[in-house]
Parts: structure tokens; sequence; C-alpha cells
């Protein structure tokens, strides 16, 4: 048993069948108010608000998943989030979470700006596009790789802004981003060694 | 449900015009039971012609109400769970004081002599009621179109009295086309030589224009597609063009026969001051914009708008969320897809009943 200890640690629990919501149900202070951009059906903001009391607010463009998500009582409303952020004012929330979003807005930068601006913190999940198997993927097939985390065809991808963990810190460093913590996850396991490599998605909780 | 109206009577009202109108009745219905802490009354806000009877089968018509599909045992508004009441706003013509009812200075219908009122006498007016049934606190203030612009006065007017609005299908303010719509309505029962100023009751009303306004109405609720699907341009009863003015067309037939109707439940007069109540409607009057109007506002909102609405479009419904969102309310919104048009509200109600029943016992839940 004593062996596996250090392994064990670095097993991260799924929350509602994701290992990103786990490490950003932990990240999230109890009674926080918690703006969630791109929230799909509202799973992890019902989760937040049952089980560490935040006020959460919800964007999504999808108008199904928006009925199911005030369907579950969590208020979420419809609207782009390259649009949808301008209308709140400074400050208005403790977190932002962009929970594998980022990748699929128009303007990622804009949206980070407007994150930081609407929330004291922002809490950003991402597929990294640079670990091994999509280079793997790309370097044998010679084609948009297709991988796990990227399965689509490429005229099907919702995901038009491709980044890397090494991408994101570059951004991070010329948007003066204070980077508070990092986290990488392959599967079930967080990956402390070449994240840019092996980790499959990386999270950041960063501030102006 | 048989359900049975009641009347409530008060001395007298103070109006936005200045002017005081008294004694007054308010025509309601309730639905369901007002639990122990009184906390789970909602408020059902009807639209520029509904009445008090909004939900089970009138013990005096056998009519079901004007949203029966929306309130009852198990649907959108359970009456197992919560307390709703309607009731018919100032200036109408279905059991609450309106021109048609009898001005005691004269001892005949006020007519014209009845005082220009607002959206906000009418929010006043069931304020007293509300009061007078001894809720502190509603649970919901909600409803379709004219219904929507209440429940946001309401938001506005008694913030501490109101846990949440669902504002469906509205706006803050008139649009120059609503009011244009209104006016072509106003001024068909104007130019009906039966009008004679107002002064028609105990003889013939002005039943064709006001048939033609309520023509006009009935266009602006459905939608070009809701037209085809029910109407194209079949032909009423015949194979061929009469070559005439008589009906030739399906959705002339319709057209007047929801006019003719119109005319046997509606006082002429009603659709003038409550259209005019409509058209004065502008939650940002004297406020500079709209996010200082609804500064007061404590209350979580749902918005529902419909993407067919081409009367009260989707556009007027996302700048009321987007001046809550501004001020940092809670706030739902969605745009309902729909062919019904404006009507969708009423008829279209399967996704708007599950929106309403989650964010209704949401609300519920985080008051318990």
């Amino acid at each position: 048993m004593s062996a596996h200890a250090p392994k064990k640690q670095a097993f991260v629990r799924e929350l509602l069948g994701r290992s990103d919501y786990a490490i950003i149900g932990e990240i999230v202070e109890p009674g926080s108010r918690v703006l969630d951009l791109g929230c799909g059906e509202g799973e992890l903001l019902q989760w937040l608000a049952a089980n560490k009391g935040v006020d959460g607010r919800g964007v999504e463009i999808d108008g199904a998943r928006v009925q199911r998500a005030i369907a579950r009582g969590v208020s979420v409303f419809q609207s782009d989030i390259d649009e949808g952020l301008a209308d709140y004012p400074d400050g208005a929330f403790d977190y932002v979470i962009l929970s594998q979003t980022l990748q699929e807005t128009r303007h990622p930068r804009q949206v980070l700006r407007e994150m930081l601006r609407v929330g004291r913190r922002g809490i950003v999940a991402f597929p990294n596009f640079g670990h091994w198997r999509v280079r793997a993927s790309m370097l044998v097939s010679g084609r948009a790789p297709r991988t796990k985390l990227f399965p689509y065809e490429w005229y099907e991808s919702p995901n038009i802004h491709f980044l890397t963990v090494h991408d994101f810190e570059a951004l991070a460093s010329v948007e003066r981003m204070a980077v508070e913590r990092r986290y990488f996850l392959a599967g079930n396991r967080k990956v402390t060694l070449l994240p840019n490599l092996l980790a499959e998605v990386a999270i950041y909780l960063v501030r102006r | 449900m048989i359900v049975e109206a009641h009347v409530a009577r008060f001395d007298s009202i103070s109006l936005d015009n200045g002017a005081t109108l008294g004694p007054i009745e308010i025509a309601y219905e309730t639905y369901g039971q007002l639990n122990e802490a009184r906390s789970n009354a909602i408020l059902t806000l009807h639209a520029f012609s509904g009445d008090a009877h909004a939900a089970g089968i009138s013990h005096e018509t056998g009519k079901p109400g004007w949203w029966d599909n929306m309130i009852g045992p198990g649907k959108a508004f359970d009456t197992n769970k919560y307390f709703v009441i309607c009731a018919n706003v100032l200036g109408g013509c279905r059991g609450t004081t309106g021109p048609s009812s009898i001005n005691p200075e004269t001892g005949c219908p006020y007519a014209m002599a009845f005082p220009v009122i607002t959206i906000g006498d009418m929010v006043r007016a069931q304020k007293m009621l509300i009061d007078s049934l001894g809720i502190r606190r509603l649970l919901a203030v909600t409803g379709g179109s004219m219904g929507g612009m209440q429940a946001l006065e309401w938001a506005v007017s008694y913030p501490d009295r109101v846990v949440a609005a669902i504002p469906i299908a509205t706006t803050t303010r008139h649009s120059a086309q609503q009011i244009a719509f209104n006016e072509v309505g106003r001024q068909a029962i104007m130019a009906d030589p039966d009008w004679n100023e107002g002064n028609y009751y105990g003889r013939n009303p002005p039943a064709r224009g006001l048939a033609v306004a309520r023509m006009v109405g009935h266009i602006t609720y459905m939608s070009d597609d809701s037209m085809r699907e029910k109407f194209g341009r079949r032909l009423r009863g015949k194979e061929n063009f009469g070559f005439g003015f008589d009906v030739d067309f399906e959705v002339e037939s319709y057209l007047r026969y929801r006019g003719s109707q119109f005319v046997n439940r509606f006082d002429a007069n009603s659709y003038l001051y409550i259209t005019k109540a409509m058209d004065y409607f502008d939650l940002t009057n004297g406020h500079g914009s709209l996010a200082t109007a609804l500064e007061p506002a404590e209350a979580r909102f749902l918005v529902i708008s419909f993407s067919s609405d081409w009367l009260y479009p989707s556009y007027q419904s996302q700048e009321t969320v987007r001046a809550l969102r501004s001020r940092n309310c809670d706030v739902a919104y969605v745009e309902l897809q729909s062919n019904y048009g404006h009507d969708s509200f009423l008829v279209d109600i399967a996704e708007q009943s599950d929106l309403v029943r989650g964010f209704l016992s949401s609300t519920f839940e985080k008051l318990a």
C-alpha cells in the first residue's frame, strides 16, 4: 500500500464525471459569487450552489442547454460569451470560470481581459494541444490531429483556437495575469513533470 | 377545478395622473391554498384583453381560464404547492372598476370621465388587494405581454414584496411600433359613429370599430409562419374567388369571427384606456437609464422571449436582461423557439412550463 501512496495523492476524484470539475470545486471558496462562462446545462453551478453555497450565474449560447439549466434552478442567460460580459460591472464576481470554453471563443484574449474585469479571479481549464498524443497524431497522419481530447474532424470542431500549456503561460505573461495556481491532469492523475507534453487538461487560477 | 370569482372593494385609489378614484372594485380568483407561512403566493397578471379567470373552469361561464395550461395541480404553477391569484386590471371591463362602471357622482357609467390610468395604477390596485389578503411577500409575480409589464413594475415599485419576477414576451417600454398598432385600434373605435364620444352605454356599442381594432390586434399576435400554417391562401367555403368583398379567404373569415366575438366580451372604452396605459408604460421615465430604473429591484428574474414574436421582439427582453445584469441582479433568460408569434406565451407552453417549474421550485427552496 505504502508504495502506492504518492500515486494516490496524485489521483483526482471526478466531480460530475469530470476531473477538471473536481479541481474547480476544490478551488472555489464557499459562499463566493461565481460566473460560469459556457456553463452548458449548469451542472457545475448547481453542484457549487448545493455544496459550496455559492451564488452562481451562467452564460450559455445553446438555447436547449439554457432551458435545462434554468429548469434545474440555475440562473443562466442565453448569450454569446464574446459579447455576454460587457454589461457586468467591474468586480461583480469572486470567480469567473472558463471550463473548456476558451478554445471555442472567437476572441479569447478579449474574453480573458473581460473575465478579469468582472471577476476578481479567473479559473481557466483547457485541453492542452501540446500533449504528446496530439503531436504524434499530427506527425504520423499528417492531418489535423484527432485524439480523445480533440475528437472532432477539423470541419466539425467547436474548437477554433488551439492552445498549449506554454501558449497560455506566454499569454498570461503578456497580459500581466498573475498565475496563483496551476494544475495539470492526465485522465484522473495530476501531472508534475513536463506538463506541456504530458498534461491533457490544464487548469489555471489567475488574477490581475 | 371549478373556480369562483371574488370581488374586493376599496374606498379609493390615488392615481399617477394626480386624481383619486373611488370607490373601486377588484375582481379576482384564487387557486390552491395559502400556506401557513404565507410564503407560497404567486400573482399572475393578465395581458391586454385577459381577465381574472386565469385557471380552472369558471363557475359562471363553464369556460377554462386564459392560462389554464400553466396553472393547476401538477402544472408549471402547481396549485398543489402554490397559492395563485389573478385579478382583472384597473380600467378593465371584467369585474374591476373601469370606464363602463357606474360613476357614483352621476349614477351613470364613467365613459370618458374615467381618469386615464397607467400600468403603475394597475399595480397599485393589485397591491391593495394583496395587502387585503394578508400577504406580505409574493413568491412570484408573472405575466406575458402587458402582464409582464406589471410584473416588472411590481419588482421596481414594491421590491420588498416580490421574491421573484417572471416577465414573459414583454418590454420595459412600448416602442413606436407598439404604440402605432394601439393607435390604429383606438382610431378604429373612435371613428365608429356608435362610439359617440364614449357615450354608448345603454345603446349600440361601437361594434364595428372595436372589431376592426381586434382584427389588427390578432394579426400582431400571430406570425407570418403561424398564419401561413393556419390559413395559407385557402378559400373559405368556395372553390373560386367571389369577385366581391365578402369573405374569400380563411384568414378573413377568422379575423372577422375573432373581431365579432370580442365585441361580446370587451368594452370599447376599456380598449382605449388600457392601450393608453400600455403606451405610457416606460420604466425609464424620470430615471435616465433602464439600469437606474431597475436599481430598486431585488427580485430574482426569469425573463422569457419567443423567436417569432415580432410585436414584443426578443431584443426588448434582452435590453431588460442586460440592464438587470449591469445591476448584478440574479437573472435567467432564454429565447424559446416558437412559430406562434406573440401568442406563444399562451399556446406554446411545454418548454415554458419546464422553465417556470424549475425556476419557481429553486426559488421556493432558497426561501425555506
